[in-house]
């Protein structure tokens, strides 16, 4: 049995972030990683992924991107390079090729368990990611076995897939780059949409993100949306890092051929059902689209900037087939499914009473309720639309750390008072598995 | 164009309190949340047929509306019927006409957009060789729905445009239409 005062679960960049602000404060604590340094950004992508925000946006507390291409974005194999580099720069105690088993409240701390033994600790930070388990719809499982499945987990390139056609199902980021580079393949392309959110990689000259950073968007706080469950849910824009920083919505994927139908909602049989309500979500992405581009405007012309940056823009409405399709037979148009329907965290080995009705990690803003001494980084809007971002991890750690220094405090004393009055081997209870 | 100031409060008759209250209740209780429709129908003769509503399931227990509704459909005497009520298909245009538009003073209520005159014209195609069986490629119903809203209001055309998606979203009769829904019918013979 180790015993230390935090233990990190995950050595991506939160954590890495974390054990960087723990080290600072000489408080006692070990980063438990199941593989390598940025393990998911090593094994769990596809070939092509690059990084949605530009390279000037990768920064972690101690380090930035000092590369040539400040406008670029980084290929999944140079996040992971530079995230091992923070965590040799700043020698973070990270155990790797250790699997976390079983993690549950022991008196005055937490027990986790692992493949290379047990770690007894008074506070714990899961920084796991949230993109660990792709979250794959229940109708999945009437697919017919003739049907390949893939999801943004286990495809990595075209070559995997049977030559025949492909559902790509969801059009977020990764649905419109899976369709794109399928379909430019060769493969004949179905790309099911439900409610998306478009934007522009460049308006008016600049990056999309120099505008959601510099206009405040990114640093909005998750206290101030009205309907914070839907903030958290948002699923990620239509974007994609390239050198032509080209622009990726439905319209460029439709003018590579893609065929656009509605939202995946059922099976008969062998045979695919979409949603009528196609041309209703597109309405509601241009309109928002819109709405954020008028509030950048605004913005810009409220902080004189309007010389600076190039002309306002508007960009076409999202065209759609007069009758898009309303079903496919599977095993005949579709030889393949891609599920690019969202990714979930996995805290599947967390054994404490911290989930809600919908098994979802029971949080404020980071700090598990409940659960004293845990806390949770790197979620979708967990404090900040940025949250989940790398350089979103800074803001979120620096206003976390506090709250683990006077969780450990405060455990100390109590802990003292305890065992004042307590014989130890009563207060000492074995870890179970 | 007119744009509402934050002085200003548009009165729709939707009471948004209450929505949102129930919202916040049925969030906590969500078992309160299941309701039941019903709707009983005689056939009367011929495609006449009188459909009844008075009664459904929610928030827990029966309920009763305030008074028994009733409908009757039938088919035009172009179909050699003696057009005792509007079609089961135009009930269906009827049915959507009104859940969007419900929902259109809803989210206007929300949005303190107010509403002058909110006129909506619907139109489906249908082509009768699927229901005669003349041709097994021809589906029996609509090939599709067309709906177009006439709205005057204190508001910009984006923020009217945004209301009709937004109803649209939270429709439940769109989502009936537009998605598939289980069927079962089942037999007694007394």
């Amino acid at each position: 049995m180790h015993k230390t005062d935090v233990v990190v679960i995950g050595a991506g960049h939160c954590g890495l972030a974390m054990s960087r602000a723990l080290s600072q404060r000489s408080i006692d604590h070990v980063v438990i990683e199941r593989r390598e340094v940025a393990n998911a950004w090593r094994s769990e992508r596809w070939d092509s992924l690059k990084l949605l925000t530009p390279n000037w946006l990768c920064r972690l507390p101690g380090q930035a991107y000092d590369g040539a291409q400040p406008d670029g974005y980084l290929r999944a194999a140079e996040v992971a390079a530079f995230i091992a580099r923070y965590a040799d720069r700043m020698h973070a105690p990270v155990q790797t090729h250790t699997t976390v088993q079983r993690v549950a409240p022991a008196d005055a701390g937490w027990c986790v368990g692992t493949d290379a033994g047990d770690w007894r600790c008074r506070a714990l930070v899961l920084a796991s990611g949230a993109c660990s388990r792709p979250l794959v719809p229940r109708l999945a499982d009437e697919v017919p076995a003739s049907v390949a499945q893939w999801t943004a987990q286990t495809y990595r390139r075209p070559s995997q897939l049977d030559p025949g056609g492909v559902l790509v199902v969801g059009a977020s980021a990764t649905g419109l780059q899976l369709a794109q580079e399928i379909r430019r393949s060769g493969r004949r392309v179905l790309l099911a949409s439900g409610e998306h959110v478009r934007m522009p990689r460049l308006y008016r000259g600049r990056d999309v993100q120099w505008w959601l950073l510099a206009s405040g968007v990114l640093d909005q706080r998750i206290e101030a949306m009205d309907d914070p469950l839907r903030a958290r849910r948002l699923p990620s824009p239509q974007l994609v890092g390239s050198d032509e920083r080209a622009m990726l919505d439905l319209n460029v994927v439709q003018h590579d051929g893609v065929e656009l139908c509605g939202r995946l909602v059922g099976l008969r049989g062998t045979r695919a059902l979409f949603s009528g309500s196609l041309h209703n979500v597109c309405a509601l992405a241009d309109l928002k689209m819109n709405r954020m581009l008028e509030a950048f405007d605004a913005w810009s012309t409220e902080r004189g900037l309007d010389g600076e940056v190039d002309a306002p823009q508007r960009f076409a409405p999202t065209a759609l087939a007069a009758a898009p399709r309303l079903h496919a037979e599977l095993g005949c148009d579709v030889r393949s499914i891609v599920w690019a329907t969202g990714y979930r965290p996995d805290f599947g080995w967390l054994d404490a009473p911290v989930f809600d009705r919908r098994g979802e990690l029971r949080h404020d803003r980071g700090v598990g309720v409940d659960a004293p001494g845990l806390v949770v980084l790197g979620l979708p809007f967990l404090r900040r639309r940025k949250s989940s971002f790398i350089h979103g991890a800074e803001d979120d750690v620096n206003e976390l750390v506090p709250h683990l220094v006077g969780h450990l405090d405060r455990s100390a004393r109590s802990t003292m008072q305890h065992a004042a009055t307590l014989d130890t081997r009563g207060a000492t209870t074995a870890c179970l598995r | 164009m007119t744009t509402p100031t934050q002085t200003q409060h548009a009165d729709n008759g939707v009471n948004v309190e209450a929505l949102l209250g129930a919202k916040a209740a049925l969030t906590e209780a969500p078992e309160g949340a299941l309701f039941r429709w019903r709707t009983t129908s005689e056939w009367v003769n011929g495609t006449h047929s009188r459909a009844t509503v008075d009664g459904f399931y929610g928030l827990g227990g029966e309920q009763r509306h305030r008074r028994r509704f009733v409908f009757d459909s039938d088919h035009p005497e172009i179909f050699a019927s003696a057009d005792n009520g509007v079609t089961p298909t135009e009930y269906v245009l009827v049915a959507l006409a009104g859940c969007l538009s419900a929902g259109i003073a809803s989210v206007a209520q929300h949005r303190n957009i107010q509403l002058h005159s909110v006129r909506a014209s619907l139109e489906a195609g249908m082509d009768l060789q699927g229901v005669l069986g003349i041709d097994s490629n021809v589906r029996n119903g609509f090939d599709g729905i067309k709906v177009h809203y006439e709205i005057d209001a204190d508001a910009s055309a984006e923020q009217i445009a945004a209301l009709v998606a937004q109803s649209q979203k939270r429709s439940a009769v769109f989502d009936i239409v537009v998605n598939p829904t289980d069927v079962t019918v089942s037999t007694s013979k007394v």
